[in-house]
């Protein structure tokens, strides 16, 4: 018995559909089942762009400071990473930086020892600017030695494959030059089938 | 800082110093302070590129560093300011309004300020004296006199100001500083002291520099060398080491609103009265603080006094034009007492919501049409109504009404206010009524242009990335012809090289460069939308 007489074809509920502008007789719009797509259509397509010289000037502004900034030293590129073997073309091509040092000194002059003024403020961050670029310079040595230690390594590596190579020849008690197994006479005889052979 | 934030603050990062800094950047604001340590094994960088990131944020402004939670024994924590980095986003603007108030030379000195951060007068004179002296032309150098004058204008009016110094870390002795509190014992206590606790902040340092700028020749590269070393020996002898300039741009900002007030009251009214409130706006820019509600009260007498010769209006006239304006229902000017001829103030708070207001009520008529926009203004102006009630006042059909009402509301435009009759809240029995409220949908709005400029950023980054062979392939050909032209090359080698680039390339990179330029520009125009709302909100936080 509860529920009869109600709006039917449509469950009840605690409260008056009415107060909220669903009034009878109105159907309900169309129940989704997926979410809303990514790029719904607008039904409404947006207002155009302002131009004039003010806007043209700000754009060109814009992408001028864009390419600037990438010359500047505040921009921190990643070492690039060492490939397996040194290639003959590193030595032409320097475009990335070998290591991740980058040599600006932020606002100040390294060198310059500045005689006691009242500023104090200043010498804090000085100070600390330059123990930073102490660090800077200890990891820069740090990653020099390094890079020699390793390329030592491969230097090392390399003769100790090639005596590997020269140990694996001499199996046998003789010398190789000595004994000449005729196979290069045969080789260049072939070559110059022209010339006669005295 | 939202998601949003923190991800257009990514982007700006990354596109000016890099994915390094962009990392720890992004990290330092998700997770505010932390110290050196912490920063490096969260994000698995090495050291030496945490120091240097961080040398880069904190000399941009973008990062703060104090002494930590701990007590001064604690290592150093850094804080990384995520307004500052969306500021990033303003530079063009910052740029432009500089030339147009002080022309090219303020304009170079502003833009090599902001690109670099802090930088001391005499660098930034030097610098700017030698890249005016190479857009001249042959045989004329610019003198660093006018530099300095350009320079010192800029201070004067404020839109310059000295960094502040670096509060006290640990047991220094000496307390010369005028800007730390005055116990050194007190760890960070207070806040990191700001620019404009610094009474120096705007004094000009007593430095001579005389000289012309140097023209950069590429022919007499070794002698340019010698002379760059012996250069770099006089600069250091300069006297105002230590003393670091910054862009002010609380200035630059209160420049912007006085712009819009302005424009506001032109379009609305008319030319005569702009000139008035901008006459006013100009009596009352050292006198105002930042934060004010209103500017201080100026007599009808003065402004008369004040009006620029070429607006010459006769006194009642312009009598007429205050009570029209304070007649308003904008409420740009208000009138504060009689004395003088009547006392006349400029409401700069109520101005800015009358404007954000105006902003709110154009973002619902471009997205939903101009009948939701009559109910939006329907509902801001009468603050709460019923479903009927909004249907009679806006005189619109009740199911379209209803239509357009929910779909404001599922956009969390609108929100439903319940007010229950009985105790127990019976839903039959509560009445349900719909209201705006204008401060949290002008931040959600806000949120939405960050989330906007965030997506164009992307969808640039992208579109680079698809090309990018094509913009390499054009970039070495101009560089080809750049170097064949210099040396002198005939016709038919030049446009031998220029066909390297076939028809559907051209047009293709045509195509690049406009959506890229289209992109680019609708960056700056969402970020004047960001300006109004931000500055609105801000307003509204120092009641």
């Amino acid at each position: 018995m509860a529920g009869r007489g109600r709006g039917r074809g449509r469950g009840q509920m605690t409260f008056n559909l009415e107060d909220l502008g669903i009034g009878r007789g109105d159907s309900l719009p169309p129940t989704t089942f997926k979410p809303s797509p990514l790029f719904p259509p607008m039904p409404v397509q947006p207002v155009p762009l302002q131009t004039g010289e003010e806007v043209e000037y700000m754009l060109a502004l814009k992408q001028e400071l864009r390419a600037a900034n990438k010359t500047l030293p505040f921009y921190i590129r990643r070492a690039a990473p060492k490939r397996d073997v040194d290639r003959y073309s590193d030595k032409y091509q320097s475009g990335d930086p070998k290591d991740s040092a980058i040599e600006w000194s932020p606002g100040h002059p390294p060198q310059v020892k500045q005689p006691k003024k009242p500023l104090v403020g200043k010498e804090e961050i000085l100070t600390k600017l330059e123990t930073l670029e102490k660090n800077e310079e200890a990891v820069n040595s740090e990653e020099e030695e390094d890079g020699e230690k390793k390329k030592t390594n491969e230097e090392e590596e390399q003769p100790e494959e090639e005596d590997y190579e020269e140990d694996f020849e001499e199996d046998t008690d003789y010398i190789m030059s000595y004994f000449d197994n005729g196979e290069e006479f045969g080789g260049d005889s072939d070559d110059n089938m022209d010339e006669a052979t005295y | 800082m939202t998601a949003q934030e923190v991800r257009l603050c990514g982007l700006l990062l990354q596109e000016h110093f890099g994915e390094v800094v962009e990392r720890i950047g992004t990290h330092l604001l998700r997770g505010g302070a932390q110290n050196l340590r912490t920063i490096a094994n969260e994000t698995n960088t090495p050291l030496d590129l945490v120091k240097k990131s961080l040398c880069v944020l904190v000399q941009h402004g973008a990062c703060e560093f104090g002494s930590g939670r701990r007590g001064p024994g604690s290592p150093v924590e850094y804080r990384a300011n995520c307004e500052r980095v969306l500021r990033v986003l303003r530079y063009p603007r910052y740029i432009y309004t500089a030339k147009t108030l002080y022309g090219d030379t303020g304009e170079l000195i502003v833009e090599e300020v902001l690109q670099r951060g802090h930088m001391t007068m005499s660098n930034t004179v030097k610098t700017v004296a030698d890249r005016l002296t190479h857009n001249m032309e042959e045989g004329r150098s610019m003198e660093y006199s006018e530099v300095v004058s350009a320079f010192s204008k800029l201070v004067e009016t404020h839109f310059l100001q000295r960094c502040p110094p670096v509060a006290e870390m640990g047991t220094a002795a000496s307390s010369t500083t005028p800007a730390t509190p005055s116990t050194p014992a007190a760890p960070a206590s207070t806040a990191p002291p700001t620019a404009e606790s610094n009474p120096d902040c705007y004094k000009l340092p007593h430095v001579t520099l005389i000289g012309r700028g140097k023209r950069r020749r590429s022919s007499d590269d070794s002698e340019e060398q010698r002379g760059g070393k012996k250069a770099k020996m006089e600069v250091e002898s300069c006297g105002d080491e230590g003393i670091y300039w910054q862009v002010n741009f609380e200035r630059f900002h209160q420049h912007f609103r006085d712009q819009a007030v302005i424009s506001a009251v032109a379009s609305k009214l008319d030319q005569t009265s702009s000139e008035i409130v901008r006459t006013m706006l100009r009596m009352s820019e050292v006198t105002t603080t930042q934060t004010a509600a209103y500017t201080q009260p100026l007599s009808a007498n003065e402004i008369f006094r004040s009006l620029p010769p070429n607006y010459s209006i006769s006194r009642p006239i312009l009598d007429q034009y205050l009570s029209l304006l304070v007649d308003d229902p904008m409420e740009f000017v208000g009138k504060s007492g009689d004395s003088g001829g009547g006392m006349y103030v400029v409401n700069l708070q109520r101005a800015l919501a009358n404007l954000a207001r105006a902003t709110l009520e154009s973002v619902v008529q471009e997205r939903f049409g101009s009948r939701s926009a009559r109910i939006f203004r329907l509902l801001l102006r009468k603050r709460h109504l019923e479903q009927k009630q909004v249907e009679d006042f806006a005189m619109i059909p009740a199911k379209e009404a209803k239509d357009m009402l929910y779909t404001l509301l599922s956009e969390n435009l609108v929100q439903l206010q319940e007010i229950p009759k009985t105790p127990d809240h019976a839903p039959s029995r509560t009445f349900y009524l719909y209201t705006v409220n204008q401060l949290p949908t002008a931040r959600l709005l806000l949120q939405h242009c960050y989330k906007t400029v965030a997506n164009l950023i992307e969808r640039r980054l992208f579109e680079t990335k698809e090309n990018k062979r094509l913009l390499e392939k054009s970039q070495r050909i101009e560089a080809i012809l750049a170097s064949l032209q210099a040396s002198g090359a005939e016709p038919e080698q030049l446009t031998e090289v220029e066909e390297m680039i076939t028809a559907p390339e051209r047009q293709q990179l045509e195509a690049l460069r406009h959506h890229i330029n289209k992109l680019d520009s609708t960056e700056n125009q969402v970020d004047e939308t960001v300006f109004l709302l931000e500055s609105y909100i801000f307003s509204t936080k120092t009641k």
